[in-house]
């Protein structure tokens, strides 16, 4: 069966290699200070949606992000993988969004790419850490949600059966289609850029790259309509600018606070065997185990 | 990490200017471009490609290659009814390789291949074979399919370079019980079915690396009666035939990631490869330098792997109060690895280029017929390319033993435990001045461009070249290294006995190597000083020194002194 599906996927900074100067004086992320990269458990949503294909001859793989001009980087990186086609989601009207504009406006976006299977993303992104976007987006578009999925065991015309990650265990879960789920770090690594695939898919753009001076490529973009990103802004989703961005964002950040452990609340045990049951009776009594 | 960004030095050997040449040739005016979606249109969208590639290479062999490689060596491959079963951790590499599209990297896009040059394959083998050296076997087998496209049929290319792109691999069935070094011996049978219209194949080859391919090259007797080299054909042979088994895997020493074969052929149908006869004198001799190249290659990228070890220990490892690498018999030992390698780094691509260019007018000639002049140049690069594969793969092969023996003293006592890394590379590093000819007959290959002249030639040649001012005092240096080397050379010469020549050719071969390697790092030196200055200082101070000490031994030789080896 031909699937259509639609990976949701998000540039981050690289939190896994944080220098000195990763954080600002007040205390927000210096975002020039670490490199930019492909959010790491979109890379195994990514990963699910390919394995989906190759399960299902003829199906397509649509990756769909929003952020600046330069997130156009992550959608080439889904194309050298395996990626069908690109969506960048970017104006100026979906800056500073909060995870709940963030979710209005993709969900809009998915809207506008119209008949969908299955909605696969990350469960989560290393900047924000939240989780929510997907099972807002799953919420707004009125689908049923899967969320920590580690493996995808079978879809068919209907339904969708997929192992779940919980604690202590794994949850096997069968919800019908139109589906959204959202993949964890546990799940298969995403296959690796192919040389092919690069060699062809370096040259993708955005309209915005593709105007812009010294691009070499259009005779190419205009005989290979792959190699065009596609360029959606509040207009083109027919998005409600109050509930995108700044304004549509509940979430204010007040403060931020580093939070820093303070001698005094760690405790010193030596390699000594009477500290060693001391400590695993303590861990025990508060039952941080057992 | 990445192998590839992180390494400077192999970086810097996209930028010869003759790689432009090559790149011009090998895309044939960028021709291409409007056939296939992943040709280059131009020169700078060729270079930027090869770039990403390595780019990719260099990230899967850190991030997967070298983290599986002890995986890969403690799991081993095994055999079950007579099939190789790959460690499984072998597997994941070549899974990951084929998705990325790694299999058909220098074979023409009309067979699926990416049509890479000569020299930039060879970058990409050095950083696999840096992971490891054993993957990097059977992965580097691929280049096997270069035999069958220069002497297959059509027919025969459209069937198996496909397959090659596709992830099939490959193995060179040469080496029998009783013909090892001497491949004339060779006595598989090849035996001709008027009823069948087809070749079978029977006998035995053993220490064939990946010899459970998928593609077999195999080198058997067709001419009944013959005893020579001249009764040899060369024959494809496939595994889905099911008639050629695996009897057993060698216990070897290193490289356990890559089984090494004693294969059956029990009437195995075959076909031949390009005419009868020239088995040996043509196609397995192409055949070989091919091979030559890339375990040259594998060599430095051990001898670079035993580097990076062993400086990264004696930064970290910390006696007298202070880290090792500040005591001067640590750096000195260090500091000449380095320079060891980046000298047997700029041989290495000066004979790919050159293997490059021969490559390039030959698949010109078989589009159109060549100008005179041009058959003139084919033949120079030709020459240099015959000339300079010896002379890499014995060095270094050498150099990759000398610097994974002084990665393990860096290490001390922990170096001789299983815990580093340096000690697989003491044990990989032993087959490389072996394997695919010793060094031993590397010298027998090269000594006549020694004999000839031709060695003094190209180094007139490449210290033709000019250098800057600051460089001035250390090329007059290597060329005083030269004069000494073409006096020694005269002497040997004078002595008028083959038995000597033969004797002393080791000698003179690695006079040769030590000159022509000063001066290749000199001339890269010359294209940026900054990184290469301080290894050629290095390497001239200690190729002097090995100039001087063969030097008297040779003066100091007297015919009737061989007696005394006796």
């Amino acid at each position: 069966m031909e699937l259509n599906i639609i990976v949701l996927v998000k540039q981050v900074p690289d939190t896994r290699n944080v220098g000195g100067q990763a954080m600002n004086a007040d205390g927000t992320i210096n975002r020039a200070a670490l490199p930019a990269v492909f959010n790491p458990e979109d890379l195994n949503a990514l990963e699910q949606a390919l394995l989906l294909k190759d399960k299902n001859p003829g199906s397509r793989v649509v990756v769909l992000t929003m952020g600046p001009g330069r997130a156009a980087d992550i959608l080439r990186e889904a194309l050298y993988r395996g990626a069908d086609e690109a969506i960048l989601l970017t104006d100026r009207a979906f800056a500073g969004a909060d995870t709940l504009a963030t979710s209005y406006a993709l969900s809009m976006a998915v809207r506008r790419i119209g008949c969908f299977d299955i909605v696969l993303c990350g469960r989560q992104a290393i900047d924000g850490d939240t989780a929510q976007v997907g099972p807002q987006v799953a919420q707004m578009l009125g689908v049923p949600q899967v969320t920590c999925v580690r493996n995808i065991v079978s879809l068919d015309n209907s339904f969708a059966v997929a192992e779940r990650s919980i604690e202590n265990g794994v949850e096997v879960v069968k919800a019908p289609l139109p589906l959204l789920v959202t993949v964890e770090g546990t799940a298969a690594s995403c296959r690796p850029r192919n040389a092919y695939r690069m060699l062809r898919f370096h040259r993708a753009a955005t309209p915005t790259e593709l105007s812009a001076d010294g691009f070499r490529y259009t005779e190419q973009l205009q005989a290979d309509e792959a190699l065009c990103i596609k360029e959606w802004n509040l207009q083109d989703i027919a998005g409600d600018a109050s509930r995108c961005g700044l304004s549509g964002s509940p979430t204010k950040v007040r403060n931020v606070e580093n939070i820093v452990f303070k001698v005094k609340e760690s405790k010193r045990y030596t390699a000594a065997d009477g500290d060693l049951k001391a400590l695993v009776a303590e861990l025990l009594d508060n039952h941080t185990i057992g | 990490m990445n192998y590839y960004s992180e390494n400077r030095e192999l970086r810097h050997f996209l930028k010869h200017p003759l790689l432009k040449r090559i790149v011009e040739m090998k895309e044939a005016g960028y021709a291409q471009s409007g056939e296939y979606d992943y040709a280059p249109v131009d020169f700078d969208e060729a270079m930027y490609g090869y770039g990403q590639v390595l780019y990719l290479v260099g990230e899967l062999c850190a991030d997967v290659i070298a983290p599986n490689a002890v995986r890969v060596e403690c799991e081993g491959p095994s055999v079950a009814d007579g099939r190789v079963v790959y460690a499984p951790a072998t597997t994941e590499n070549f899974d990951i390789f084929g998705k990325a599209g790694l299999m058909g990297i220098s074979l023409p896009r009309r067979f699926g291949g990416l049509n890479f040059p000569t020299a930039i394959f060879t970058m990409i083998q050095e950083l696999v074979c840096r992971a490891d050296a054993a993957f990097g076997n059977i992965w580097g087998l691929q280049d096997c399919a270069a035999t069958i496209y220069n002497f297959g049929s059509d027919a025969q290319r459209e069937r198996y370079l496909p397959m090659v792109c596709a992830g099939a691999t490959m193995s060179m069935d040469l080496t029998e019980p009783d013909a090892g070094s001497d491949l004339q011996s060779v006595r598989l049978k090849a035996s001709y079915s008027e009823e069948d219209g087809c070749w079978y194949l029977d006998g035995v080859k053993r220490f064939i690396t990946n010899g459970d391919s998928d593609i077999h090259l195999v080198l058997a007797r067709s001419e009944e009666g013959s005893v020579d080299g001249r009764g040899l054909s060369l024959f494809i042979c496939e595994k889905s035939c099911g008639k050629v088994r695996t009897r057993r895997i060698e216990d070897k020493m290193g490289i356990h990631g890559s089984p090494t074969c004693e294969v059956v052929f029990d009437h195995a149908p075959a076909e031949l490869c390009g005419s009868r006869k020239m088995g040996l004198i043509k196609y397995v001799m192409s055949l070989m330098n091919g091979a030559r190249l890339g375990i040259a290659t594998q060599s430095v990228a051990i001898a670079q792997a035993a580097y990076s070890e062993a400086l990264g220990y004696a930064r970290s490892r910390r006696q007298f109060g202070k880290a090792i690498i500040e005591l001067p018999p640590v750096y000195g030992m260090v500091g000449t690895m380095k320079a060891r390698l980046d000298a047997a780094r700029s041989l290495l691509y000066e004979t790919a280029r050159n293997v490059d260019m021969s490559y390039q007018f030959a698949e010109l000639a078989r589009v159109r017929t060549l100008t005179p002049e041009e058959r003139a140049e084919s033949k120079l690069f030709s020459k240099k390319a015959d000339a300079l594969t010896p002379l890499i793969k014995g060095m270094g092969s050498e150099i990759a033993n000398m610097n994974a023996y002084d990665a393990v003293q860096v290490h001390g006592g922990s170096g001789y435990m299983k815990d580093y890394l340096c000690e697989r590379l003491y044990r990989d590093a032993r087959i490389t001045s072996i394997y695919e000819g010793t060094t031993q007959l590397q010298v027998v290959a090269a000594i006549r461009y020694a004999t000839s002249g031709y060695y003094g030639e190209l180094l007139g040649e490449y210290l033709a070249e000019p250098v800057p001012a600051s460089l001035l005092s250390l090329h007059a240096r290597v060329e005083s290294m030269v004069g000494r080397y073409m006096v020694t050379l005269e002497q040997v010469q004078m002595l008028g006995s083959q038995e000597a020549l033969d004797f002393l050719a080791r000698r003179i071969y690695e006079m040769a190597a030590y000159c022509i390697m000063a001066a290749l790092l000199l001339r890269d030196a010359a294209m940026d000083e900054e990184l290469f200055a301080s290894s050629l200082f290095r390497f001239v101070s200690l190729a002097e020194s090995e100039i001087v000490a063969h030097a008297v031994y040779i003066e100091n030789f007297d015919n009737k002194l061989l007696n005394q080896y006796k």
